[in-house]
């Protein structure tokens, strides 16, 4: 299966995990889940939308990472899952 | 019924109406200095002492907690409390600790049903949250708690001292032994007013040198194997942080008194033994040796920090109520111009001549600020209790200048708020707000905001300071709280300035 | 014009929100030797997203990796944009410098920058110190860093606190950047506890005309700003003498004294060189 990480449970950042699949699921573990849970998932569904992704299974375990460090950490975590085919 | 800040306060408390109005308009509550007439003092066990004085349901006991997270008396005499199955024990320890654990089945158990403290944290802390205290939680200010119980509203029926050195009449002191404090300033009102006092010591001796207790308040005289753990009481040292965005904002904090002319011959100051205030008083001191300049004198809780700027001759005077590490202890013991001082006499607004109201500035933290300069210390941003005012709100209330610090986002979350989880000291009393991308003035001190018009600090309006925060967390959503009311915050006045809810939605 | 340039490791969240808050000139954010080899895709994907999202109001550095690694072409491709003003480039030497102009113009030209992006080559072998006048007559070269870890390696020497063994290195930089008009950089001190160690090292270096120093800690900077900024005493001496080359003019006078000592056209170029830079570094 393919599959690709990237990032760290460092505090401000967040690791972020991809995995083939059919469909988008995301999985969300955060400190800051009650303030920003939805923007978390909102910026994961908006830069897939962007790399055209469709079937992609994301786990992200945020540690208080900012919107350009998610999306940052998803776009390295899918490079490395289409090089890894 | 909502109080001025237009928070809630629940029926049969009185509202919060502004730091000063009942201060002012009041006189000073006090009942008699209850003595012993207890001769024959020394018991063999805790035991002892709960038959000599028929511990029984419903009593209140209290406590300080000049040992910190290394306290084991609250635990003993809980645990004797416990087995003799005695229950609605109110308590009024004047902090909680991770130590205190044990606690918490006791509040499930209902052998403890209500508690007054002006700080807790660790596992009792969140049983609280959780709602499971019967009734209210009462957080109090180290002031606060001498007034009330001065004035006899919070009444103490057995009062616990922890001694780490005692003779058998019971005159005490926290300097000597094993398990040496130093100062006990947050015992002295229990001392002076509860109707039974208990010393619990470690250390029986002959005869004491230093008396800060003395026996004529003192009821019996219990021995232990021992009191305290020395590692949890004091820690070694006390240093100054390394973080470099708290060591910018202690930089800008020290400019920001030097432009205010608060640094000038016989000025006093306190501030927290956190990292970043000792990095404060550290900028400060640099400023101070550049313009030889001597402070009349530093209060609170003392560190080494400050015993080697007393040594110096830097600082005049220490005006100590807790030592917070061992060179504090030694010097508290050994300096004549390193004074102890009662809890009343620091932060008691009813106290002529209190120390806080002598305060030139204090540096004070928060976990939450809103755009009123209302502040935050006691819970955090969901609702759990992690702290409280102990002396917050009483030196903000004092102090000439009150200068929070801290940064402007702690992961993702960020610190000025629309609104406060929990209020714990009004806005009125704050007048600055130091971060590492600017510093805010509360637009009331316009004698402030005149002496700083030239200054190349940057200076803006709280609400320009939230947008930048914004700017870089997006917008929080807003929690929803529970309506369940587990506890009040009240004021040094004995007002109620917020109530504190159940953690989580109901 | 700088005095202190801070680096900061790309791949950490955590210090690049916070790169401007700590009053250094530049920032210079590092894909090199900060980010081990494993990283250095999600370190650029990182600065470029936060790059994206965030117009800092000090000059932005990239310290790319080298141009005999095989990850400099990704770096630059991902970096450059008008978010950036400089590439900070490790072992420099002539002919990577005529190579780096061409690519970066075509990156500029290609995404349609509408600024032209600076070079500071790292000098930090022994060959780049025998080719310092051609590296600082470089297209786009406006400073010169020293890099004293590697060159001393490179020297086979062991660094020391003194520093006598980059001695050359720092005189030879320091008047080949005065002699062509761009910044002396001095190497980073790299002893982030000590203060005096680090006041003593910057007075060496500026003594010997460097102007600027790298910092790698934000608590180096305060000290760096100060040593490297005209002094209060020096600034008003420079008003002095601007004032009365004022008057001289007003009255027709070529030449004029000032305090007994005549004031010719080299000092009052000094002087306002001096009220430049306290200008620019919001010092008057």
């Amino acid at each position: 299966m393919k599959i690709g990480t990237c990032g760290s449970v460092e505090s401000n950042d967040c690791l972020i995990t991809v995995k083939e699949s059919s469909g988008i699921t995301i999985h969300l573990e955060s400190i800051v889940k009650e303030y920003f849970g939805k923007q978390i998932i909102k910026v994961i569904e908006d830069t897939l939308k962007e790399l055209n992704i469709t079937d992609v299974e994301v786990t992200c375990i945020d540690k208080g990472a900012l919107d350009y460090t998610i999306r940052a950490r998803l776009i390295t975590a899918i490079e490395r899952m289409n090089k890894n085919a | 019924m909502k109080n001025v800040l237009n928070r809630f306060v629940p029926r049969g408390y009185i509202p919060f109406q502004g730091s000063k109005t009942i201060i002012n308009s009041s006189k000073r509550k006090l009942i008699p200095e209850v003595y012993t007439s207890n001769a024959n003092k020394l018991c063999g066990s805790l035991a002892e002492v709960f038959d000599k004085l028929n511990i029984t349901d419903g009593m209140t006991l209290s406590f300080h907690h000049h040992l910190r997270n290394g306290d084991y008396c609250l635990n003993m005499v809980m645990q004797e409390a416990s087995k003799r199955g005695i229950k609605n024990l109110t308590l009024a320890p004047s902090s909680l600790f991770p130590v205190h654990a044990p606690l918490v089945p006791l509040i499930e158990n209902q052998t403890v049903t209500k508690i007054y403290t002006n700080y807790l944290n660790g596992p009792v802390a969140k049983t609280i949250s959780e709602g499971k205290l019967k009734e209210l939680l009462v957080m109090q200010t180290h002031g606060g708690r001498a007034r009330a119980i001065e004035a006899g509203e919070l009444s103490i029926d057995v009062a616990f001292v922890a001694a780490p050195a005692a003779d058998k009449k019971g005159n005490a002191n926290g300097v000597d032994g094993p398990s040496a404090c130093g100062a006990l300033g947050y015992a002295i009102p229990d001392v002076k007013y509860a109707k039974k006092v208990v010393i619990i010591t470690d250390n029986l001796v002959e005869n004491l040198d230093y008396i800060e207790i003395d026996e004529k308040y003192v009821d019996y005289v219990v021995v232990v194997d021992k009191i305290g753990e020395q590692s949890g009481i004091v820690s070694g040292t006390t240093k100054i942080t390394r973080d470099p965005v708290a060591l910018k904002i202690a930089r800008n904090t020290a400019q920001l008194l030097n432009e205010l002319g608060l640094i000038k011959n016989g000025f006093s100051l306190q501030t927290g033994a956190g990292g970043t205030s000792l990095a404060v008083a550290s900028e400060v001191k640099k400023i101070m040796l550049e313009k030889n300049i001597t402070a009349s004198f530093a209060s609170g809780g003392i560190t080494a920090y400050f015993v080697e700027m007393l040594e110096a001759g830097l600082i005049n005077e220490l005006w100590d109520v807790q030592c917070f590490d061992l060179e504090a202890v030694r010097s508290y013991k050994v300096n004549k111009k390193h004074y102890g001082m009662s809890s009343s006499k620091y932060a008691n607004p009813y106290e002529e001549d209190v120390v806080v109201n002598k305060l030139d500035f204090v540096i004070l933290g928060a976990t939450e600020i809103d755009l009123n300069f209302n502040v935050n210390v006691t819970t955090d941003s969901k609702g759990l209790l992690i702290g409280g005012s102990g002396g917050h709100s009483d030196t903000a209330a004092g102090a000439n200048v009150t200068i929070i610090t801290t940064p402007l986002i702690k992961s993702r979350i960020p610190i000025i708020k629309k609104e406060l989880t929990t209020i714990s000291t009004p806005g009125e009393d704050v007048d600055v707000l130091v971060t590492e991308r600017g510093i805010a003035i509360n637009p009331k001190r316009t004698d402030l905001l005149d002496k700083l018009q030239n200054s190349k600090l940057n200076i803006l309006p709280i609400e320009q300071l939230l947008e930048i925060s914004y700017q870089y967390t997006g917008i929080p959503e807003p929690i929803k709280k529970s309506d369940k009311v587990i506890g009040v915050v009240e004021y040094r006045d004995g007002t109620i300035i917020d109530s504190i809810y159940k953690l989580g939605e109901d | 014009m700088r005095r202190s340039l801070l680096f900061i490791p790309g791949n950490n969240p955590a210090m690049l929100q916070n790169a401007d808050v700590f009053e250094s000139d530049a920032v210079i954010i590092d894909l090199e030797d900060a980010v081990s080899i494993s990283e250095k895709d999600s370190a650029r994907n990182l600065v470029k997203n936060f790059l994206n999202s965030y117009r800092l109001p000090i000059e932005v550095i990239i310290r790319i990796n080298g141009m005999d690694t095989d990850f400099y072409q990704a770096d630059l491709e991902a970096i450059v944009s008008n978010n950036i003003d400089t590439i900070l480039l490790p072992k420099a030497n002539p002919r990577d410098l005529i190579k780096l102009d061409q690519i970066l113009s075509k990156i500029e030209q290609k995404n349609g920058l509408t600024k032209k992006i600076g070079v500071i080559p790292i000098i930090e072998l022994a060959s780049s110190i025998l080719d310092v006048r051609e590296i600082a007559t470089s297209p786009r070269v406006n400073g010169l860093l020293l890099g004293a870890e590697d060159l001393s390696s490179d020297l086979e020497v062991s660094r020391t606190l003194a520093g006598d063994e980059i001695f050359y290195a720092r005189s030879m930089i320091a008047i080949s950047c005065r002699a062509y008009n761009i910044d002396a950089i001095d190497t980073p001190f790299t002893d982030v506890r000590n203060e005096e160690g680090l006041l003593a090292d910057s007075q060496k270096a500026r003594g010997l005309g460097m102007n600027a120093k790298a910092c790698i800690h934000p608590n180096q900077i305060d000290i760096v700003n100060k040593i490297f900024s005209p002094s209060k005493e020096q600034i008003e001496q420079a008003l002095r003498i601007l004032k009365a080359f004022e008057n001289a003019q007003k009255e027709g006078k070529g030449v004029f004294s000032l305090d007994g000592k005549m004031v010719d056209k080299p000092i009052i170029e000094r002087a306002k060189k001096t009220i430049d830079k306290a200008k620019r570094f919001g010092l008057i």
